[in-house]
């Protein structure tokens, strides 16, 4: 097992490493001269030539690499173009929100799919089956963003039933922070009605991102129940005498679940993705507001921090989901 | 003609395809028929109406009759789409075939660069990529197309390492075929089924992407009838107008899973080890 870990992490280093030379060479060589964007529209040729030194960029092309490993290793990610804010403080403080958002989501489809796609194995090619069929598929086909605005407008303009954007109403003061995810903080200090109010705020949002994660959770979760039903264990199982409920929702279940895990390390990026426009429709403050803000601001820096940390993060999202694979299924780790 | 036959049993696909028929149809009609005052121009003194006999999805804030840009926008929608797939497909394809029929550093290379292009998430990327080549509709389809290829170059690759190992392979290597005549007559064929299916699902998927981006505004631009850009303009204008907002969601919706739909079916077609009604 440790053999296994130690060799998925190994398998990562190459794709991170090629994430820092993607983001270096996006950063340093396509802005015509970066020294120039720094120093503004009115700059002198002697205060570009200043800049041009004070950052470095006189150096040769992989001094200059060498010089951004070892920024990104101490996690300085440069200064927003635009606000002059260290970018690795801002996204740090924006990480919760995000992390809270997308976990919710993320628990919500599994809770849902996984039913779901379990009822249209043992009842396929029933109606059911067909509605729920054409449900997953037009849950991958709806755009996030207009869903969005969508519940906006029917639960929060017409309905008032949800506040219409935010992390809490406006003027509360957030809680102590523990893991900075409002829901926990909250109960974990004592305070419901802080948690009835991140609570009302984060249901449109989750359930927007949790659309399409819940789709694919159902569908792969279809295949594997079915894959499961035609094995020799089930038939034993049934003459032996076990009731059907128990036979699908105990043994057939489990054994068609673990391969559906490994779906949720590739659903984190499709949950990402779509939390960057349903953070900036909702006011969510995360980090994919702020990469929305960067690009209507053109702040080049923010947008590729945002781009190597949702990619680190990606990539540990999917060594943990391989990991909790290989212990649920021990013949994963004898395959690498 | 067995395969239509069963094609025609699964209704779904069948659904899918008949989607695509008309958003075609559409794509191709209405640019004919609407008239500029409808789609750019507008008529102020009908701005914001509701649906109504004259106006079916209503007007926008300019008096612009929403029907009429639904419609022309499907053709802006299957030109991005379209050119970025291909564009994808002209990059991944002949790179996949190149790093699954060969070894070597060459690629070794092309495998890493596709895994680290898969490392990020291809909404995140394209920001990062659109953000530098700059604003409007062909630096967003550039920068789609950019971050699109890998996952052509991913299937291409595994599906040419299986076709390499074959014997009608081996036999023409020792017949002494090139490997330009292998690679274009042999094995190209061998993997064109899961490109094609990856192709259509990819139509949808990047009508939904280029959505978003001219949504976030680094896509199309005013006055153009474009899906994203529509929502994103008549957004501020809810919850009066919002006839402005429902029908451009709603075709996006009905192009992409009329993709979906259809590509899911001919996944079935192609490659039984993944069918789906047993």
């Amino acid at each position: 097992m440790t053999r296994f870990i130690l060799r998925r992490l190994l398998l990562v280093l190459p794709s991170l490493f090629g994430l820092l030379v993607l983001t270096f060479v996006m950063l340093r060589i396509l802005p015509n001269d970066p020294s120039a964007a720094l120093a503004g529209e009115n700059a002198t040729p002697a205060q570009i030539a200043a800049i041009r030194k004070a950052y470095g960029f006189d150096e040769p092309i992989w001094k200059q690499f060498v010089i951004y490993l070892k920024q990104v290793a101490q996690a300085d990610l440069g200064n927003s173009t635009i606000s002059g804010r260290p970018v690795a403080t801002d996204i740090a403080l924006r990480l919760p929100a995000t992390i809270e958002l997308t976990l919710c989501a993320l628990v919500f489809a599994t809770l849902v799919g996984i039913p779901l796609g379990t009822l249209a194995a043992v009842w396929h090619n029933s109606p059911f089956d067909h509605v729920m069929r054409i449900v997953t598929v037009g849950g991958l086909a709806i755009a996030a963003f207009w869903f969005a605005i969508i519940l906006q407008l029917v639960f929060s303009m017409s309905l008032d039933w949800l506040p219409l954007r935010g992390r809490l109403a406006v003027g509360t003061p957030e809680p102590a922070r523990f893991t900075r995810l409002f829901l926990v903080d909250s109960l974990l200090t004592g305070r419901f009605d802080l948690f009835w109010n991140a609570l009302q705020h984060i249901i449109m949002p989750a359930f927007t991102l949790s659309l399409g994660g819940l789709a694919s959770i159902a569908r792969f979760t279809r295949a594997g129940v079915l894959d499961t039903l035609q094995k020799d264990f089930v038939g034993y199982a049934e003459a032996a005498g076990y009731r059907t409920r128990r036979i699908v929702w105990v043994y057939v279940l489990r054994n068609s679940v673990v391969a559906a895990t490994t779906q949720i390390g590739l659903l984190f990026g499709a949950l990402i993705s779509s939390a960057v426009a349903v953070e900036a429709i909702f006011d969510w403050p995360g980090i994919g507001s702020y990469a929305v803000n960067a690009i209507l601001t053109s702040d080049y820096k923010a947008i590729l921090a945002v781009t190597l940390v949702v990619g680190v993060i990606y990539a540990v999202v999917n060594i943990v989901v391989d990991i909790t694979h290989a212990l649920l299924d021990p013949r994963v780790a004898e395959s690498l | 003609m067995l395969i239509v036959k069963k094609f025609l049993r699964d209704v779904p696909a069948v659904l899918g395809f008949v989607i695509i028929v008309a958003v075609v149809l559409v794509a191709l009609i209405a640019p004919l028929l609407a008239s500029a005052e409808a789609v750019y121009d507008g008529n102020i003194m009908e701005r914001l109406k509701p649906p109504s006999v004259e106006h079916w999805f209503g007007t926008d804030n300019l008096g612009r009759d929403i029907f009429a840009r639904v419609m022309v926008g499907a053709q802006g929608a299957l030109i991005v789409a379209l050119s970025v797939v291909a564009l994808a497909i002209a990059i991944g394809v002949p790179a996949g075939l190149y790093a699954g029929y060969t070894t070597g550093w060459a690629s070794e290379l092309v495998m890493r660069v596709t895994d680290v292009f898969l490392s990020v998430p291809q909404l995140i990327l394209a920001l990062a990529v659109a953000q530098l080549i700059g604003k409007g509709l062909e630096s967003a389809m550039l920068a789609l197309a950019l971050t699109y290829w890998p996952f052509f170059c991913r299937t291409v690759f595994s599906e040419t390492r299986r076709v390499r190992n074959t014997l009608f392979v081996d036999a023409l290597q020792g017949i002494g075929a090139s490997q330009w005549r292998i690679l274009m007559v042999h094995v190209l064929p061998n993997v064109a089924s899961p490109v094609i299916v990856r192709a259509t699902i990819g139509m949808g998927f990047t009508i939904l992407t280029t959505a978003v981006l001219g949504f976030l505004g680094i896509g199309a631009t005013p006055p153009s009838p474009d899906w994203g850009l529509a929502i994103a303009e008549s957004r501020e204008y809810l919850p009066e107008s919002w006839w402005a907002v429902t029908f451009p969601g709603l075709a996006i919706l009905i192009t992409v899973l009329g993709f979906n739909l259809f590509g899911d079916g001919m996944r079935d077609l192609v490659d039984p080890r993944l069918r789906r009604s047993r």
